[in-house]
């Protein structure tokens, strides 16, 4: 048992702090989200030759053959930065999809491009009527002659607009709740039949609900059998959200923290106050849960199923808890200046709500998790 | 970084699995089972055969007897007995006043104490509240005073657990009345059969007698038996506090009743479902499942520290208030399991012919809730545990 990272971990965290705070300080971050894109080109140029981009890719196909633990540390680093650059979704869901999906032609037409930076991904999956069901699925995908044609619509595709390629989960065969029948289908954003409608989302990044009638499409990997990868890459994210949880949490708390020192208030600091200080102590406890099972949901990110699910609905139940928790009492701590969209207090608790919803609330896992845990102790 | 045990971690899990498996007699984890008051005698025992194995004092260095373990190894130790029933350790000798003695005391002290604490042959008690001085324990009133080579002990200490079985007490007193509260204070061992002490049972809500009154009347201690310096009690006090937080967490004992819990609960049937089936009570299990795997990883991770050689810090305090919160959460939502069966609060004497009253498995639940109301009282209350926490930690 070991909770230190190695040497070149280090170095990687290193070199992802000292690039963000002189790149992407609070202001630089309201000028990107305000621009038409949402984030920087330039930016995700860097990210390419530091290496980020690549370090969690497999070596076979220009990655650095890295595993959840650095995709931790870039995680928490670009949560305490509210980074807006798409790596979420280009990098650990469909560079995730890809190399557990995809076919070796695939793996090697595609990787070393997301890698580079010369291509991104979206992650087309939720439907309006499924909630969080990633099995209920009513986009259709019919064989043609040279690959597959995509009907139906989803919702909320997190990075869309300045996606080239999406994933679609899409159904192949079976009934609506089947977890058979299900296949993972790339589709070219600018393709005929694809119909998209951009728009901004609550914590300042960019999403669609895209329509598709008939989009040619090419499955990747087996094209009935695509729902255990799905399964994985999503625990695998929720590690990462996790992690991006528990940096944005810390950054609530120091800052928090540092406000009721010196916000004086009835001639002294109002951090004088216990109702305040006790509060500090209960956001530092919510902080220190939620990185105790991010760490954990990370460390079980390649375990078996049943293993890697239940720290992965664990940690998503605790972070949804404590982002939530966290993020409302650092707005309230912070008085009138906390309401402002001014502070950077109130984009970190979108942020943090938003990642509460991401693929589930805190109930959602939470019953998963009972499922889950109960059938292992039977 | 990686959650696997060693080898070497491995096979000291079977070592204390068959160790414990062979060794614990089974009336006594059955005793444990059901009782939250054992008999000295079962603690006794239990104490006694773990010492033979070597393993009287987990948690010492091995100079003084102890095992050198690392806090994995005592981590899996505290599992292994969870997961028997084995009854706790007494904690007063080994985990509180044996490392203030190893750590402060005299050679002669060491020589004379820590053998005794090993073997048990002494059953220490905390003579630390007062009625006056709970969480501002620094008022404390009982005085020393100086009486040639003897301190002359007079006062009144409360809630002190055990002191009815007690052979030593280690005791917080005033020895300099004019000196400031922290500064006055010196940390005397005390022989429970000097005269002049009187132990007065309380009855606590669980009907159980667990804690007493002291009453000390003109008690000659020798200065030989005060540690360190005098005035300087209020350090090996805190120090003592500090060591206590980070077993006050109880992961071990929680994990277990928590594995009770959903037995009982899949046991307990109604409209022909378990409710462990019920989703309202399902999730409330769920969450405190979570919790308290928050819990477990926060402390390996404060253990992992402290073996890196950072030391157990003021954040340990976290510890003891999520441990205590969960324990309180996980004995109440056995009693709500219950059911009806949660009320009846007789029990067959030991040895008994009459069946007991409901499923075999809702004797003593109720017992365990009841004193448990006393984790986010005792160790310095949860409020003074934030207190701790805000001063040193986030320096408000």
């Amino acid at each position: 048992m070991d909770f230190q990272l190695s040497d070149e971990q280090k170095l990687l965290a290193d070199s992802l702090e000292g690039w963000l705070r002189k790149q992407y300080a609070f202001e630089d971050w309201r000028k990107l989200v305000r621009s038409e894109l949402g984030y920087s080109q330039a930016n995700w140029q860097t990210f390419a030759e530091m290496g980020w981009l690549g370090v969690a890719l497999p070596e076979d196909h220009g990655g650095l053959g890295g595993g959840p633990v650095e995709t931790m540390v870039i995680a928490e680093r670009f949560g305490a930065a509210l980074v807006a650059e798409p790596y979420f979704s280009s990098i650990v869901l469909g560079g995730g999809l890809v190399a557990i999906a995809g076919d070796q032609a695939q793996q090697a037409e595609i990787l070393p491009k997301l890698a580079e930076g010369r291509i991104k991904l979206a992650f087309a999956f939720a439907e309006h009527g499924s909630r969080f069901a990633l099995n209920e699925v009513a986009t259709k995908a019919t064989k043609t002659g040279a690959g597959y044609a995509i009907s139906g619509k989803k919702i909320v595709v997190w990075d869309a607009p300045g996606a080239d390629l999406l994933i679609v989960l899409a159904r192949t065969a079976g009934g609506s709740g089947d977890e058979n029948g299900l296949g993972l289908f790339l589709v070219d954003n600018k393709a005929a039949g694809v119909t998209r409608r951009d728009y901004r989302t609550v914590d300042a990044r960019r999403a669609a609900d895209i329509s598709f009638e008939n989009a040619s499409a090419i499955a990747l990997g087996d094209a009935e059998a695509a729902f255990p990868h799905v399964m994985a890459v999503v625990d695998k994210a929720i590690a990462y959200l996790a992690a991006e949880a528990v940096g944005a949490m810390q950054v609530l708390h120091e800052t928090t923290l540092a406000y009721v020192k010196t916000r004086k208030q009835f001639g002294r600091a109002i951090g004088d106050f216990q109702v305040i200080q006790h509060r500090m102590v209960d956001m530092m406890i919510h902080l220190e849960s939620a990185r105790s099972l991010a760490l954990l949901a990370t460390l079980k990110a390649d375990a078996p199923a049943p293993e890697r699910a239940k720290a992965a609905a664990a940690a998503k139940v605790q972070i949804g808890k404590s982002g939530r928790w966290v993020g409302q009492q650092a707005v309230q701590l912070h008085g009138g200046m906390g309401m402002t969209d001014e502070l950077n207090v109130g984009h970190y608790m979108k942020r943090l709500m938003m990642i509460d919803t991401a693929f589930g609330h805190a109930d959602y896992h939470q019953r998963r998790f009972a499922a889950l845990a109960n059938a292992e102790a039977a | 970084m990686n959650l696997e045990l060693s080898d070497a971690d491995r096979a000291f899990q079977a070592e204390v699995r068959d160790f414990v498996r062979s060794s614990l007699p089974p009336e006594l984890a059955e005793r444990n089972r059901r009782h939250m008051h054992l008999a000295k005698q079962d603690y006794v025992t239990w104490h006694r055969l773990l010492n033979k194995r070597g393993w009287g004092a987990p948690n010492w260095p091995k100079e003084f007897g102890g095992t050198d373990w690392n806090p994995v190894q005592r981590y899996i130790f505290d599992e292994e007995c969870a997961i028997a029933d084995a009854p706790p350790l007494v904690p007063f000798g080994i985990s509180m006043v044996g490392p203030v003695i190893y750590t402060f005391g005299t050679p002669a002290q060491k020589a004379h104490y820590l053998p005794r604490i090993l073997s048990m042959e002494d059953w220490w008690c905390q003579g630390y509240s007062e009625p006056g001085s709970g969480s501002d324990l620094a008022s404390l009133r009982t005085r020393a005073e100086s009486d040639g080579d003897d301190y002359i002990v007079t006062g009144h200490k409360i809630w002190t657990t055990q002191a009815h079985f007690a052979d030593m007490m280690f005791c917080l007193v005033r020895t300099d009345a004019q000196a400031k509260p922290q500064e006055g204070i010196s940390f005397l061992l005390i022989d429970m059969k000097t005269p002049g002490i009187t132990v007065r049972p309380i009855i606590s809500i669980d009907e159980g007698h667990g804690v007493n009154e002291v009453f000390l009347d003109g008690v000659r201690v020798p200065k030989a038996n005060r540690i360190g310096q005098e005035g300087k009690g209020w350090t090996y006090a805190k120090f003592l506090l500090g060591n206590e937080r980070t077993t006050i967490a109880e992961v071990s004992t929680s994990k277990q009743r928590l594995r009770r819990l959903k037995t009982i609960a899949r046991a307990e049937m109604a409209q022909g479902a378990s409710l462990l089936e019920d989703p309202a009570f399902r999730d409330k299990v769920a969450a405190v499942e979570i919790e308290l795997l928050a819990l477990e990883y926060t402390n390996l991770r404060v253990l992992a520290a402290e073996t890196a050689g950072k030391g157990v810090g003021p954040e340990a305090s976290m510890l003891k208030i999520r441990g205590s919160e969960i324990q309180q959460t996980i004995t109440e939502l056995v009693c709500e399991a219950l059911g009806y069966y949660a009320a009846p609060f007789e029990h067959a004497p030991e040895g008994s012919n009459l069946a007991p009253l409901g499923p075999d498995y809702a004797q003593g639940r109720m017992e365990s809730f009841l004193y448990n109301r006393a984790t986010t009282i005792y160790g310095g209350s949860n409020e003074i545990q934030r207190n701790i926490i805000a001063k040193m930690v986030l320096g408000l």
